[in-house]
């Protein structure tokens, strides 16, 4: 299908995104180590991602090189850090999401069809049109892939992982296929037994105020970023909705420009004109909108998930030290087995301790991250929505001006 | 706060309508010729709108008649409505003309009517006029899902907006109606708008706009059935004919793209204003103070911005998804005029064929010595000539008038369109601007987070 280099093709997404596309993190990027998606090649039914690093560090062979990886690949890094017992105090960067153009290409298809029942010049407008889309979810999910390794990258302790550097540096498949059916269904599992665990350690009340508020935050906060999430979501549909339909109304008042016999002739072209340029302004402010919020909210719900992650690891640790005091005190009573109890004491006391410290950094880190991406892109929206609203009106001034003129 | 429905009354003025007249000033019949001129306030060649001696004073404003909803005032209406079971109850519209015509009794007068008064009105008009080839604008649909929720006494948004819909409707109906020269000055018209009493429109089942459209239009069936294919003779008439079938299928289109624009803009409306909640109640979860207020900052915005875009809807409707559907439904009773004409052709063919065979029967009657039916068919034959001569009259008179309804019809058309879609583009402007305030006002709340 398309084979598309980043810095060319339709520059569909406004100035601002060229460049770091880390837009929902706001990292500091420093020389040891630096990761991007250089390159990117969409295919029938998979997107293959040139992953290159730049680095000073000792553990790679080269200080510079790419690999070619596919969105499995990225999913095996992610799963296999989850599953690193090392890693349960820290937030686990949110795997990205499946690249998926079946709406794309659907509408595409449907197009292909329909194409004898539309004028020449409404096919080519709506076809150009299917292709930017399909360019603008190209770009959005690399840069969702983008972000996850620079998040890895910019991490002091993820950084250093070895699944991490293989990824990077192995030129060569990984070989990692998809999950099968059964793999999948003890995954389901796994997550059922979590979330009635969740419950279960979520009723537990902390001692420590700093978790505990940071609990009932993230419980709240996570659910209010969903409904905000799904609501921007359908906010932007509408909106696209009402730019096709301005879309169509320019293409009918154009033929009735070229074909009345009136004065109405000029004024309908004119008005025609007019709307295809207001269209393409409404049409950017819904696709920027959705990149600055919309994907905002999107990955913060992530981002909030895996917190909330952290918090029950942190709490499943708490728990397994809880019951391992106990375990020791009845040990003591009945004088049996206790140095085994006070050794599985200690190394659950070390693992709690271990996690709630590197958790409490975590947490505040991540609202650090968040109030930064937050401004950045509440900012970068009201300042897109002041250029295209300017834009616009700038438009529709001196449309009429003309057209009052002309009477 | 009522929605600004289009007012295309003829109060209208504009110095750039004065343009070549199609009608004829030498047609007697036309009194009403120079009624269609807009005349500028300055211009000092305007004419008496009805000279009999001594002109009155001029003034600009010939007629304006406004309708509105009648159940604001406590009597009839609302007695109706609650007593009885609601099927029975009916909207009474109050009809308020203002005239400076010395054809009304008086200048100011006011009456109630019933949606069925209108289209009864109109069918009257319809079998008057439209068979000499005059334009005679459609009455609104009827449309029972809408009028049974207001019935019923459905006090929800939909049915308001019906009501508002109908009466907006009803009165583009009467200004265009008495815009038209001729039908000003019918007595149907006069009595509508003048007498505090109407006799009930008989069966109005039949009577929809619709409806009416269709029987006169049986004229286009017969000319399907037509055996003999009317010789076109006149080009114009064929290029005409042509050019609306055309302007037919591009407004229908146009129409069903803005009503589609109406309808997301209103589903845009309702997702905004259910974004900004969810943004509010994000902003309540927040625990970074700064973040917090800016998020409700943010929450407050897209509220606004939710009504701007109900408004916007409303200008989407009431200025051009309704002028629309009005030119729809007025190239429909364009394209009966059209059909009117080929039937009278049909008729005069008809008649000469007759007077052909009474010519011929007459002939063979020579010969047969019956002077008794050589006397009727003699008869019949002065008959028929005097009918083939009335036909060739009409067909003339029908095509005259249709060649100046056109030409009237294609100059409200353009001022029409020009007029609404200038409002429009204002409305457009104005969203925008205030667009500009609103996020010019959140822009430092946002750069406000640290």
């Amino acid at each position: 299908m398309m084979q598309e280099g980043l810095d060319d093709g339709p520059d569909f997404l406004s100035e601002e995104d060229r460049g770091p596309r880390a837009v929902n993190v706001d990292l500091q990027t420093d020389a040891t180590l630096q990761v991007d998606i250089s390159d990117a090649l969409s295919e029938r039914d998979k997107v293959k991602f040139t992953v290159h690093t730049k680095s000073t560090l000792p553990n790679f062979k080269q200080n510079e090189f790419s690999v070619v990886r596919q969105h499995e690949e990225f999913i095996w890094l992610h799963d296999s850090f989850v599953e690193n017992e090392e890693y349960a105090g820290y937030i686990i960067p949110p795997a990205p999401p499946r690249p998926d153009f079946d709406a794309s290409r659907e509408k595409l298809q449907k197009l292909g069809e329909g194409e004898g029942s539309m004028t020449k010049e409404e096919f080519t407008k709506m076809k150009q049109e299917l292709e930017a889309e399909y360019l603008a979810i190209f770009k959005k999910t690399v840069a969702m892939h983008e972000v996850f390794l620079c998040r890895v990258a910019a991490h002091p302790v993820l950084r250093k992982d070895l699944n991490f550097h293989v990824f990077l540096e192995y030129n060569q498949d990984l070989s990692v296929r998809g999950k099968n059916k059964k793999e999948k269904l003890e995954d389901f599992f796994k997550n059922v037994v979590k979330s009635a665990d969740g419950v279960l350690v979520a009723g537990v009340k902390d001692v420590d105020d700093f978790f505990e508020h940071e609990k009932t935050f993230l419980l709240e906060y996570h659910n209010r970023v969903k409904e905000a999430s799904a609501k921007s979501d359908r906010k932007i549909r509408s909106h696209k909705n009402a730019a096709d339909d301005i879309n169509r109304i320019a293409s009918t008042l154009y033929t009735l420009g070229t074909q009345d016999s009136t004065d109405l002739c000029k004024f309908f072209l004119k008005v025609s004109e007019l709307f295809e340029k207001t269209r393409k302004i409404e049409a950017r402010v819904a696709a920027d909108e959705d990149l600055k919020l919309a994907d905002l909210l999107k990955y913060y719900l992530r981002e909030s998930q895996a917190a909330k992650d952290l918090l029950y690891r942190r709490g499943r640790a708490l728990v397994d030290y809880e019951n391992a005091n106990k375990a020791l005190d009845k040990a003591r009573a009945k004088n049996k087995d206790v140095l085994q109890a006070e050794t599985t004491q200690q190394v659950c006391c070390q693992k709690f301790e271990k996690i709630s410290e590197s958790a409490k950094q975590e947490l505040i880190d991540f609202k650090t991250r968040r109030v930064a991406a937050f401004r950045k892109n509440l900012v970068e929206l009201a300042e897109l929505e002041l250029k295209h609203a300017k834009g616009n009106l700038q438009l529709l001034q001196s449309c009429l001006g003309v057209l009052k003129g002309d009477t | 706060q009522s929605p600004e429905a289009a007012r295309l009354s003829a109060e209208d003025i504009s110095p750039s309508s004065n343009g070549p007249r199609d009608d004829d000033p030498d047609d007697p019949d036309d009194l009403f010729a120079e009624a269609t001129e807009e005349v500028s306030l300055d211009s000092p060649e305007r004419q008496p709108i009805l000279s009999d001696g001594p002109s009155p004073a001029i003034t600009p404003v010939t007629i304006s008649p406004r309708v509105d909803v009648f159940d604001r005032s406590p009597d009839l209406v609302k007695h109706r409505l609650s007593s009885c079971d609601g099927m029975n109850a009916y909207m009474v519209y109050k009809v308020m003309t203002k005239t400076s015509l010395s054809i009304f009794s008086r200048d100011e007068v006011c009456v109630k009517r019933r949606f069925s008064d209108f289209l009864g009105l109109h069918s009257k008009l319809a079998s008057k006029y439209m068979h000499m080839g005059y334009i005679v604008p459609p009455a609104p649909e009827k449309s029972i899902v809408g009028m049974t929720k207001v019935k019923v006494g459905k006090e929800d948004l939909s049915s308001v907006e019906f009501v508002e819909k109908r009466r907006s409707a009803l009165e583009r109906y009467l200004l265009r109606t008495v815009k038209h020269p001729a039908l000003l000055k019918d007595p149907d018209v006069l009595q509508f708008l003048e007498s505090s009493e109407l006799p009930r429109a008989v069966s109005t089942q039949a009577l929809s706009g619709a409806g009416i459209l269709r029987m006169v239009n049986k004229a286009a069936d017969a000319v399907n059935k037509m055996t003999i294919k009317m010789n076109e003779s006149d080009a114009w008439f064929e290029e005409k004919q042509q050019q609306f079938e055309n302007l037919d299928v591009q407004l229908r289109k146009l129409h069903a793209s803005v009503e589609s624009l109406v309808y997301h803009r209103k589903e845009l409306s309702v997702n905004t204003a259910s974004f900004a909640k969810s943004a509010a109640m994000l902003g309540n979860s927040e625990d970074h103070t700064a973040l917090s207020r800016a998020l409700s900052q943010l929450a407050e915005v897209e509220e606004k911005i939710d009504q701007l875009h109900q408004d916007q809807s409303y200008a989407d409707f009431y200025l051009i998804s309704e002028l629309l559907g009005d030119y729809v439904r007025l190239i429909t009773a364009v394209k009966g005029v059209f059909d009117q004409r080929m039937k009278a052709w049909a008729k005069w063919q008809d008649a000469q064929v007759m007077l052909q065979r009474k010519r011929e029967a007459e002939a063979k009657l020579q010969y047969a010595s019956k002077p008794d039916k050589l006397q009727q068919a003699t008869d019949e034959i002065r008959e028929w000539e005097g009918k083939v001569q009335q036909g060739e009259r009409d067909f003339e008179q029908i095509s005259k008038n249709i060649r100046r309804e056109v030409g009237r019809f294609e100059k409200d058309r353009v001022k029409d369109f020009r007029v609404v879609i200038m409002k429009y583009l204002e409305s457009l402007v104005h969203t925008q601007q205030q667009l500009i305030k609103y996020w010019e006002a959140f822009l430092p709340e946002a750069k406000a987070i640290a």
